[in-house]
């Protein structure tokens, strides 16, 4: 087997001396796409945070690694020349940041450091368009600022569409499926099954299971209070949907 | 009246009397205008130099200025001004008619007239005084209250010359008319008074471009008034571009009057100058105008730069929209106060304000004032007002997509001017104004090292 992705060891962090994530293991290897569902709470934000780089929090113990190498220890902008995406939860608005000018901004430093020549305007404009068909976005998207005057449904596509262009080898997908309508829903989802690859992989951070049913995940994690409390199939994503989560925190979270 | 009592000791504005009755012999003028040049003398005398007490003045202390010897700048030349030194300032290579003043004395040398259409007219105020005397005499100064203002009062009596520019009613002027304030002097408290009066009638469209800049760095006084007045169904762009020398005082009026239906954008851009103030007043006269009062300060070291707006809502269905934003560096200040004031008639009205300030070091400081004065019931106002560093949150964004902190930092510096410069229509303007910006921006080491 090739070398897994992500591999998350006995993660503890918190902020500002609060325990948030307890103990987290995960390893993802490439092709998979795995699924972290958890209440409120649970620390599912807080892990995507981390992995993103956030600097608000204390990691206390344990480690990241990504193929193989301490992505703890990696500025933010680094992991995603690296290859680490997130899909913001709540994608945040640049007035003033033409949206071409950013994408063109971030391919380009994704590229140089993989040792691939930058793009000029119109093989960049080439590029985008192609993506853009992906997710069924107008053509005046481009030429809006960064996320400005967005609705919910337009800022979640445009995550998506930058992880469309930036072709990122671990895409993690915060609350994708918040805010969004059905037909949104699918759309984004579309979206992120085309770009499924046998090397790279998506962890998808829900609530709920509604967006399971688009993209299926190969594992499903529950995160409870800082821990994953229970991992197994797509199956367990529906007994979950089913019997809450209370079922799970009551059923694992007894002293044995 | 204009006597002072001996009795009294000497007031601040003493000299500024004597020099006016030197004026008063020295001058050639029509007799309409004595009067009114009387009137403003005395308005300022009586008045005196807002201190820190008056209520528009709270944040703004013009004391240093008051203590400058007043010397207005009598004697015309170029001072050696040339179309190559012109060339070398912002706008200095922008397409069009550009009035220019040498230490506000119109230079008919230095200016290129382009055609215009026919009626229109554009030139030096002192040159109409002569050549259009009752046409100036039913327009000059009758828009410019200057009851509670000491400045507008002072250039009242003290102006020389300035531009006068007439669009009559329907004509479209394609290119911006520019008018280029030019400040050679090295004397401290050499004064100028530029005047200008702009009339846009029905119809009409018109861009103009004041700008003050200078070749020295001396502590000069520039007061500057602009009238402005935009017809019915004109469409109207006034952009102030203020680069005045560091150690000079820029004080500054515009007071506009808009007609029904009509467009007016008022922009203002100060980079430079120790202490400026920016006067806006504009009076939304007709219904269902639209204005958009849009600026943006860089300061640094002791900088000032203050923004003070009164938009009189004064007929219904009008859109006022303010929008400034200020990049404050060093020491420096700003100030920005924004009075709406709707009248009982002024129903649906909409009127906006925002004020945006980053603040490069932890020593600059903001005064941010917004006043609503609301007699009307069905309307929509809004202000909203900001001082802090620059968002966390959006620098993340940008990192997490492999943009590196300083090209981070740098983008959302130049997203934050650039929507204010994005306002501006005149397309060249606007190209020139975000890379002059982009540049004195660059050049502060702040951005790259500052959180």
């Amino acid at each position: 087997m090739s070398q897994p992705i992500l591999e998350i060891k006995n993660l503890h962090a918190g902020v500002e001396g609060k325990q948030i994530l307890k103990g987290v293991e995960l390893t993802i290897n490439p092709g998979e796409v795995h699924a972290i569902m958890g209440p409120n709470g649970s620390g599912k934000s807080t892990l995507s945070a981390i992995l993103a780089g956030r600097e608000d929090y204390d990691i206390t113990q344990g480690e990241v690694l990504y193929l193989g190498k301490d992505l703890l220890d990696l500025d933010p902008e680094e992991r995603a020349r690296e290859g680490v995406f997130l899909a913001f939860q709540y994608p945040v608005e640049i007035p003033g940041v033409n949206s071409t000018y950013f994408l063109k901004s971030a391919l380009n430093e994704v590229r140089k450091h993989r040792g691939l020549p930058e793009l000029d305007a119109m093989e960049f404009l080439a590029l985008v368009k192609e993506r853009m068909k992906i997710l069924h976005l107008p053509e005046d998207f481009l030429k809006r600022p960064v996320n400005h005057g967005f609705s919910g449904g337009e800022k979640k596509r445009n995550e998506i569409f930058q992880m469309a262009v930036l072709e990122p080898k671990l895409a993690i997908l915060d609350e994708t499926d918040s805010g969004l309508d059905i037909d949104a829903l699918k759309v984004v989802s579309e979206g992120v099954n085309k770009l499924k690859r046998p090397d790279n992989a998506q962890l998808v951070i829900t609530h709920y299971q509604r967006l399971l049913n688009y993209i299926v995940p190969d594992f499903v994690h529950v995160l409870v209070e800082g821990r994953i409390v229970r991992s197994g199939g797509k199956e367990l994503a529906f007994e979950l949907e089913e019997k809450g989560y209370d079922w799970i925190a009551k059923g694992e979270l007894q002293p044995a | 009246m204009i006597a002072t009592n001996p009795l009294e000791t000497m007031k601040e504005t003493d000299p500024y009397l004597e020099q006016f009755q030197r004026f008063e012999n020295e001058v050639k003028q029509p007799s309409w205008l004595f009067p009114l040049r009387k009137a403003g003398i005395a308005r300022f005398s009586e008045l005196d130099f807002p201190t820190l007490r008056h209520e528009d003045w709270r944040f703004t202390n013009v004391a240093p200025l008051a203590k400058l010897p007043f010397k207005p700048v009598f004697d015309s030349g170029v001072d050696g001004v040339s179309s190559k030194i012109l060339g070398r300032f912002t706008f200095g290579q922008l397409a069009g008619t550009r009035l220019v003043f040498v230490n506000g004395h119109f230079s008919n040398e230095l200016s290129a007239i382009r055609p215009l259409p026919v009626g229109v007219k554009a030139g030096s105020l002192a040159d109409a005084l002569v050549t259009d005397g009752a046409f100036l005499e039913k327009h000059l100064g009758r828009h410019v209250p200057t009851e509670d203002n000491a400045f507008a009062a002072l250039n009242t009596a003290f102006f020389l010359d300035g531009a006068f520019i007439y669009v009559p009613a329907g004509k479209t002027v394609e290119e911006p008319i520019q008018l280029v304030f030019v400040t050679t002097t090295r004397e401290a408290g050499a004064a100028i008074n530029p005047r200008n009066l702009i009339i846009a009638e029905a119809n009409t469209r018109l861009t103009v471009i004041e700008s003050y800049v200078t070749t020295d760095h001396a502590a000069y006084f520039t007061n500057a008034v602009t009238e402005l007045v935009a017809g019915d169904n004109a469409e109207v762009e006034h952009l102030k571009f203020q680069d005045e020398s560091l150690a000079g005082f820029h004080i500054a009026s515009l007071h506009g009057h808009f007609g029904r239906m009509s467009n007016v954008h008022v922009h203002s851009f100060a980079l430079g100058a120790k202490l400026s103030r920016y006067n806006i007043r504009v009076k939304l006269n007709g219904e269902g105008l639209e204005t958009v009062l849009n600026g943006l300060y860089l300061t640094k070291g002791d900088q000032l730069a203050d923004h003070h707006m009164i938009v009189e809502h004064a007929q219904p269905r009008c859109a006022s929209h303010e929008y400034f934003n200020g990049i404050l560096d060093d020491k420096s200040k700003g100030v920005f106060h924004g009075r709406i004031l709707v009248q009982p008639i002024a129903q649906k009205t909409d009127a906006k304000q925002t004020n945006r300030n980053l603040l490069l070091s932890d020593e600059a400081t903001v005064d941010t004032k917004p006043q609503l004065e609301i007699y009307a019931d069905d309307v929509k106002c809004t202000h909203g007002a900001t001082v802090g560093q620059m968002d966390e949150d959006s620098i993340f964004y940008l990192r997490a997509r492999g943009i590196g902190l300083d090209t981070a930092r740098q983008m959302l510096m130049h997203a934050f001017a650039g929507e204010i410069i994005d306002r501006v229509q005149c397309e060249p303007a606007r190209e020139e104004l975000d890379r002059l910006v982009w540049d004195r921006l660059e050049e502060n080491p702040h951005i790259a090292e500052k959180k």
